[in-house]
């Protein structure tokens, strides 16, 4: 399921429309925090989808991405004097090329394999983050100093809103542009056979390497935001349950929809502040929440609303 | 040479879980092609069921009776209920929906039980038993003699019953099966039963070694994974290798290279294997036609 | 000088020789047609030709170049497309969309212009479309261009397939039987598309069973059988070949004539 163009543009007006008009509805700053967090982790869903639903790629590892965008936030100003914007690039860039040298063995797997292979790659990362404490910190984690951009410091949950909101804005964009695109076609064409794709001239191993690094710089990004606006950084940003709820977003959302991709991130993000009071249920729920909608739901929420509203079948 | 023989009885020993883990993925997976993550959660669930039961005044026998049938009771509506209604659905779906399972299964002991770690008094006290300069805890041989004697079970029941030689042909093809009248759903529902109680029992035996808690049975899971995928995923006798394998590894790259590392082994292996030899030592690769 | 020559190729899987030195050359522009019972190996030869797979022995020479071995992408750059028997149509895609990826060796943006959908982006979607339709319309599927494929009946799915191919601009188009599964008036449409590939310099080369279409639209037919060479000629050389029609039919105890009457009828 894809929004054609003319509903893109659309739809992103939309988008726009109700970021810039929902803090009037908020009921304390607090609910700016929580915004914030949905487009953070939206926009890493975005990249996980781009991989997922339209390249048919699968990753349980994601979040080790977020890792690295996150602790670059700390590593680099704190331990080598490397101002936080260009951290941020750095993270980005050191994101990439992981992907680049581990993506080209790794997606020769198929399947389960693959789903593997990219879990233990994410939990390798996190092992790492916890271990090398002298850089890291070790298991508490360390502080992540502010952004300052030019003499502007970025404090506040407020100002992460519309930071983070204009951030998946960009990210939304260069999605939808990608997938209406020859990259885009050959992506998709990947998703539904590899075979006939090589034999039409697309280079599949290069088409899934590019959308893997991509998808890791998606989530670099937001794991340094994610740094920046916690203050502090602790390696279960890229535990094993951070690429599987990354993950479940995605699919809860819809694989293939850039806008179930926000509302799995809203789900995934807002059910935990929901369920504050009961704290201890968050695991039990989200595991019910992933196997109902792998059996029930399996277009995801966003294609099959727009199913059940166009009367297609899907 | 103490220490060499000292970490190898604690690898043997873990490897013995492992092995049992990975036992019953392959079990699972050659019934269904499913890889069933929440093999790990049998094993917490075997451990913690029995201290609880225990707890609750039920004399140990019975609670660990107890627990294994409770255990084996999830597997099977695990299969039934999330599984089955799934079939048909991509390898990665059935992975998802696993890792869902497991979640689930965590979460839920982390509100019926509670979040500390909790033990069983071993089966032959604890003294160490010295040999060869190394101490050994007799629960280590009780978990080494339990393994194999589940291991020989199982292998006299797939050998030597027509039960399992039902599970055979629904391994090998499952619609051939189907069509000469076996149960197939029945069968796929036997095995999860079956990793299950291999899984609670594993869980039991080590217990008062390793201690138990509500969330030991994720890395436990990924770890038996590592060791099936090692053995050569679909390989009964590749699981039982792999796992004592990833258990020496781990305890002579904990005891000689560095111990903060010891859980990365077993994802090293994973990657590496999945590199270098994708059917693992002892498994056979599928064929794709075009 | 051929397009497209196959020089002593074999391949084996397991213990059996799939493919067992075969050579064959391909002149251009003609329809050259590969037949011979089930289990001869003729998907096995495209899937060698496609690259697909990797000969074990032989060679493959492609326009003047040695292209043994080269990935299928490397060979679709060349100008060699295929079909395949079994249809791997992509289904989440609509159909002027699966056209369009045909179209892909021929696109000129790359992975950053796309992500920024800079001017030369839409420019090019525009370029690919047209040809695109332009390709449904040789196959007559303009009435479909954006249904989804999966919405799209099976004969509809293999001219799509066909119209894919083509669109890529191909020296080589390899059909991998495009009538399977078709009734007698599919297959009559399936002569002519095949035809007016041809007539646009195409060279086409033809994997089928139905005899009717193979002897309407060849210009030369190669026999295989077993993963070898049997026999090769004109249309009539080979319909009256007795090791042809052994091949296809067996033998049995009756004048040799009478034989080769029926066995001409039955092949068409």
């Amino acid at each position: 399921m894809r929004e054609p163009a003319s509903h893109r543009l659309a739809l992103l007006g939309a988008l726009a429309v109700v970021i810039v008009l929902m803090p009037l509805i908020f009921p304390s700053a607090y609910y700016y925090r929580v915004g914030a967090l949905v487009f953070i982790f939206a926009l890493a869903a975005v990249g996980l989808n781009l991989l997922m639903g339209f390249a048919g790629q699968v990753s349980l590892g994601h979040a080790g991405f977020l890792g690295i965008g996150g602790y670059a936030m700390a590593i680099g100003p704190v331990h080598l004097g490397v101002p936080p914007w260009a951290s941020l690039l750095a993270g980005a860039v050191i994101s990439a090329v992981v992907a680049f040298i581990v993506g080209r063995p790794i997606l020769r797997l198929k399947g389960h394999y693959l789903a593997v292979a990219t879990l233990g790659l994410g939990v390798l990362i996190a092992i790492v983050l916890t271990n090398e404490a002298s850089w890291t910190g070790g298991p508490d984690g360390m502080s992540v100093p502010r952004l300052v951009l030019f003499d502007w410091a970025v404090r506040g949950s407020q100002q992460w809103y519309w930071i983070s909101a204009a951030t998946f804005l960009v990210g939304a964009i260069l999605a939808f542009n990608v997938i209406d695109s020859p990259t885009g076609r050959a992506l998709r064409a990947i998703h539904d056979s590899e075979v006939a794709a090589s034999v039409l001239g697309v280079d599949v191993a290069r088409g899934k390497l590019a959308i893997f690094v991509i998808s890791a710089v998606y989530a670099s990004v937001a794991g340094s935001y994610l740094a920046l606006i916690n203050g502090h950084v602790t390696p279960d940003i890229a535990g094993f349950l951070r690429s599987i709820e990354l993950a479940a977003m995605v699919v809860l959302g819809g694989m293939g929809s850039i806008l179930g991709s926000l509302v799995g991130a809203a789900v995934l993000v807002v059910l935990p502040q929901t369920l504050t009071i009961l704290h201890d249920y968050e695991h039990l729920v989200l595991g019910l929440i992933l196997m109902g909608v792998m059996i029930f739901l399996r277009q995801g929420i966003v294609p099959s609303l727009a199913a059940a509203v166009s009367g297609r079948q899907t | 040479m103490a220490e060499f023989l000292q970490f190898f009885f604690s690898g043997l020993t873990v490897g013995a879980v492992y092995a049992l883990v990975a036992l019953g993925f392959t079990l699972i997976y050659n019934a269904s092609d499913v890889i069933n993550f929440a093999q790990g959660e049998f094993v917490m669930l075997g451990g913690l069921s029995t201290v609880f039961l225990a707890m609750a005044g039920i004399p140990l026998p019975l609670a660990a009776l107890l627990a294994v049938l409770l255990t084996i009771a999830v597997g099977i509506a695990l299969y039934y209920l999330a599984i089955e209604p799934a079939r048909g659905a991509s390898a990665v779906s059935l992975i998802m929906i696993t890792i869902g399972a497991s979640i689930f299964l965590r979460g839920t002991a982390q509100v019926v039980f509670d979040k500390r770690f909790h033990s069983l008094p071993p089966l032959f006290g604890s003294d160490p038993i010295r040999w060869g300069g190394a101490a050994i805890l007799p629960q280590s041989l009780v978990v080494l003699a339990g393994a194999a004697i589940i291991v020989v079970l199982l292998w006299l029941f797939i050998d030597r019953t027509l039960l399992g030689k039902a599970v055979i042909a629904t391994a090998a093809n499952r619609l051939a099966a189907w069509l000469v009248g076996i149960n197939t759903r029945q069968i796929v529902g036997l095995s999860f039963a079956v990793s299950a109680g291999i899984g609670a029992i594993a869980g039991i035996l080590v217990t008062p070694i390793t201690l138990t808690s509500y969330d030991v049975g994720t890395l436990l899971a990924l770890k038996g994974f590592a060791a099936a995928m090692l053995g050569g995923i679909g390989s009964a006798l590749g699981a039982v290798v792999g796992g004592l394998v990833l258990g020496m590894l781990e305890a002579f790259s904990a005891g000689y290279v560095s111990s903060k590392y010891k859980d990365a082994v077993a994802f090293l292996i994973i990657l590496i294997v999945l590199f270098a030899i994708p059917n693992g030592l002892f498994g056979r690769g599928k064929v794709e036609r075009v | 000088m051929s397009i497209l020559a196959a020089e002593r190729l074999s391949i084996a899987f397991g213990g059996i020789r799939a493919i067992d030195q075969v050579s064959l050359r391909i002149q251009p522009g003609v329809v050259f047609s590969i037949i011979g019972p089930n289990g001869a190996g003729k998907t096995t030869l495209f899937n060698l030709f496609s690259g697909l797979y990797r000969p074990q022995e032989g060679r493959i020479i492609f326009d003047g170049e040695d292209v043994t071995g080269l990935a299928p992408h490397q060979l679709a750059r060349r100008g060699l497309s295929r079909t395949f028997q079994n249809l791997q149509i992509f289904y989440r895609m609509t159909a002027i969309e699966n056209v369009m990826v045909g179209c892909h060796r021929h696109e000129r943006t790359n992975v950053v212009a796309d992500l920024l959908h800079l001017p030369s982006v839409a420019r090019q979607n525009r370029r690919t479309r047209l040809a695109a339709q332009s390709a449904l319309a040789q196959v007559g599927l303009q009435s479909d261009t954006d249904r989804l494929a999966s919405a799209l009946p099976y004969g509809a799915l293999k001219r799509l397939e066909i119209a894919r191919a083509l669109a890529s601009e191909p020296k080589v188009l390899l059909l991998d039987e495009p009538a399977a599964g078709c009734n007698p008036v599919e297959t009559k449409e399936l002569e002519g598309v095949i035809r007016s590939i041809v007539k646009a310099g195409v060279t086409v080369v033809l994997v089928e069973h139905d005899m009717r279409l193979v002897m309407n639209v060849s210009d030369h037919i190669h026999v295989l059988a077993n993963g070898r060479s049997l026999a090769e000629g004109t249309v009539a050389e080979v319909r009256r070949n007795p090791r042809v029609i052994e091949a296809y039919l067996g033998t049995h105890d009756a004048p040799e004539g009478q034989d080769t009457e029926e066995a001409a009828r039955a092949l068409g």
